[in-house]
């Protein structure tokens, strides 16, 4: 997008005052900052701090409980951990029922970002470069299986899963989320590609390299940052989703979301083990997201900004 | 971008093609064939024409939930988009703190969904969570199983805490986009803050915005494992959304023939959604250029 | 394929949809179709009435059976005469 073409044509008003003169900054200062300085900028530290503060609270209660026992829990309410303790972790990570779990949640997930990557990238080009019948057409099919709910899928998954001998194997989570992670990608992707010139594609022709090698030497390297966006999404997507993990799967791919169901038992919830799996589930996210910290706002916008 | 015509671009598709299809297109033709019989199992079934649709376009729950459905997807879009462009305009530009507050801001949106269910259950109970605690310590009778407003009230908040960072950090990436000259500009021309808002920011945060509005809307179509933790669709059926009404009679039933009618209403619906959405932003861009 | 549960009148509907998308396409190769205003409040290709037409017939549909008692039949009647008019008036 050209900023010229905006309503706005103020970059060519604040070139004619640069000619004028060098403004003294005291003087470009915005009236509010003129009015009270220093104090705006107070103020809207408070309000992200309240805002981080809303944020971060109930994932501290979550991590406060998950190293109590369960007797402090039901107890007394206690603001931080009174006799510390790591059993509640160490039952997660001893128990095979438990942390299989977990394996089986990040190998779906991985095996999902693998195949939407795969098939999203030649697609994505395809979209960014080509007009083609029905080329629109398809692009709103794809994004109509974004908003799809699940729940309209579940029963004619179960049979189609079970029909092929696919049920209870973490391919067919992996498949059933690419039901809406492959549109994400591709609708993700292109807008980074398109954000590359046409040029380079040219360019790259003329000195005679073929489609494959233009695509894999020089194409993928310059929408690096765009494919780690990506990535991070489909991550996000696949790893926070329940209804359709839990419905293909029942014991040997079960995912730990419909393993921490199992806390809940006649006797009462057990809350420091719910406590703790919840946490585990988290960190992941907190390491992919420390990667693609610089990358992320740009991936938000569908990299169309 | 000036587009090239060349058909030929099918063929990079056609992978991508085969896969979604076989996750959406059979899936989609076996709802439409469950939606007109009565299925017992593959042998044993009847024909029942439209008499599933009549069923449940009639039906006072899933009118109800219908109703229910719009009236919390309005709900939270009213308060999460201008929150979220709040915080977007709050939010650090640079350094390593605004690192921190990305991650921080991010976070809720990395938590599977129904442990976000989990963790505001334990937040919320009013024997060992903090606010239920604190809100019974200030002298107010909070109790999600047995009060719908509280419930009510329970689930806005959760929503607005989990998916206000979707409208955040999209908003956020919006302003990134701003040349720093238009700012420079406005403070020589003396541009108040709401000035600077309303004619720098706002027409740079369209675009984004419906994107956000976009997805925000499709998401909190499909809200399933929060609700389904945190109340149960309780008290009474105060909470129960389209999906969880969906949910209950295809697993917990096993109606094959009403929900897969069902299913297909909803799915109406969301196209319909869908499309004007889609239509807005590619008109949109259109008008940009 | 049995677990599809087949019936004929369904499997009537999709091989409509997929003759119609196939000539569609043949029709977009032997004369391409070029963007028009017609009574419609956007611009709209050829592609796009269709999608329009099938979206307001399936609602339609739904209307005439859950609300009224009236045939189905009638409401594929008025369903082909909008898709008609959209087609060549939209």
């Amino acid at each position: 997008m050209n900023p010229s073409t905006d309503t706005l044509t103020t970059p060519d008003r604040q070139a004619d005052h640069r000619t004028d003169s060098e403004a003294p900054k005291a003087q470009v200062a915005t009236r509010a900052e003129r009015r009270n300085p220093g104090a705006s900028k107070g103020r809207s530290r408070l309000l992200l701090g309240l805002y981080l503060l809303f944020i971060l609270l109930p994932i501290y209660w979550l991590l406060n409980m998950s190293f109590q026992t369960n007797s402090e829990i039901l107890g007394t309410l206690s603001f931080w951990p009174q006799n510390f303790t790591f059993d509640n972790y160490a039952k997660i990570f001893t128990d095979p029922t438990w942390y299989m779990g977990y394996v089986n949640s990040i190998g779906y997930v991985l095996m999902n970002m693998l195949i939407s990557i795969a098939v999203a990238l030649p697609a994505a080009y395809a979209f960014s470069r080509y007009r083609f019948i029905g080329d629109k057409h398809l692009f709103f099919w794809l994004l109509t299986n974004l908003m799809a709910p699940p729940a309209v899928f579940l029963l004619p998954y179960f049979q189609l899963y079970y029909s092929v001998g696919l049920f209870d194997t973490h391919v067919a989570v992996a498949l059933a989320h690419c039901l809406f992670n492959i549109p994400l990608a591709v609708w993700i992707l292109e807008g980074f590609m398109s954000s590359v010139p046409k040029e380079v594609d040219e360019t790259a022709y003329i000195d005679g390299y073929s489609f494959p090698a233009f695509f894999v030497k020089i194409f993928i390297p310059m929408i690096r940052s765009g494919i780690g966006v990506t990535l991070f999404f489909l991550f996000m997507f696949s790893w926070v989703e329940l209804l359709l993990a839990r419905t293909l799967t029942a014991t040997n791919a079960q995912p730990i979301a419909s393993i921490m169901t199992r806390t809940s038992t006649a006797s009462g919830i057990d809350w420091g083990t719910l406590a703790a799996a919840g946490v585990l589930t988290i960190i992941p996210g907190i390491v992919v997201v420390y990667f693609v910290r610089n990358h992320i706002a740009k991936g938000f916008a569908l990299g169309r900004t | 971008m000036n587009k090239v015509q060349n058909n030929r671009a099918w063929f990079l598709i056609l992978p991508m093609l085969l896969l979604v299809a076989f996750s959406a297109i059979i899936p989609l033709m076996t709802v439409v064939n469950y939606s007109v019989q009565d299925v017992f199992d593959p042998n044993t079934r009847f024909f029942t024409g439209t008499e599933w649709f009549v069923a449940m376009l009639n039906d006072p729950a899933l009118q109800s939930a219908l109703l229910r459905q719009f009236a919390f997807s309005f709900t939270i879009l009213a308060i999460q988009v201008p929150l979220g462009i709040g915080i977007a305009l709050l939010m650090p530009k640079q350094g390593w703190r605004a690192s921190l507050v990305l991650i921080l801001v991010t976070l809720p949106l990395l938590i599977p969904w129904n442990v976000v269910g989990s963790i505001w259950q334990i937040f919320t109970r009013g024997d060992i969570g903090l606010m239920g605690w604190g809100l019974r310590e200030l002298g107010y009778g909070y109790n999600i199983t047995r009060n719908p407003v509280d419930a009510w009230a329970t689930i806005i908040l959760m929503d607005v805490w989990h998916w206000t960072p979707l409208i955040a950090l999209l908003c956020y990436s919006g302003l990134r986009s701003i040349p720093e000259a238009y700012y420079q500009a406005a403070r020589i021309d003396r541009a108040s803050r709401w000035a600077v808002f309303r004619y720098i920011q706002l027409p740079k945060l369209t675009n984004v915005l419906v994107i956000g509005v976009l997805l925000r809307f499709m998401h909190s179509f499909m809200i399933y494992a929060e609700p389904f933790v945190l109340t149960g669709g309780g008290p009474g059926s105060s909470t129960t959304f389209l999906s969880q009404s969906l949910a209950i009679m295809a697993i917990a039933q096993f109606d094959v023939g009403p929900s897969a009618a069902f299913s297909l209403i909803y799915f109406l619906i969301i196209l319909l959604v869908c499309w004007v959405f889609y239509t807005a932003i590619m008109n949109l861009q259109k008008d940009k250029r | 394929m049995s677990w599809m549960v087949w019936t004929l009148p369904t499997a009537v509907f999709f091989s409509t949809i997929a003759a119609m998308l196939a000539g569609m396409t043949a029709w977009e190769v032997i004369s391409p179709s070029v963007e028009r205003k017609g009574f419609l409040p956007i611009a709209t290709t050829r592609g796009d009435r269709l999608f329009i037409g099938l979206l307001s017939a399936a609602y339609i549909h739904l209307a005439v059976i859950g609300f009224t008692s009236l045939s189905i039949w009638l409401a594929l009647a008025v369903s082909v005469a909008w898709l008609l008019i959209l087609m060549r008036w939209g």
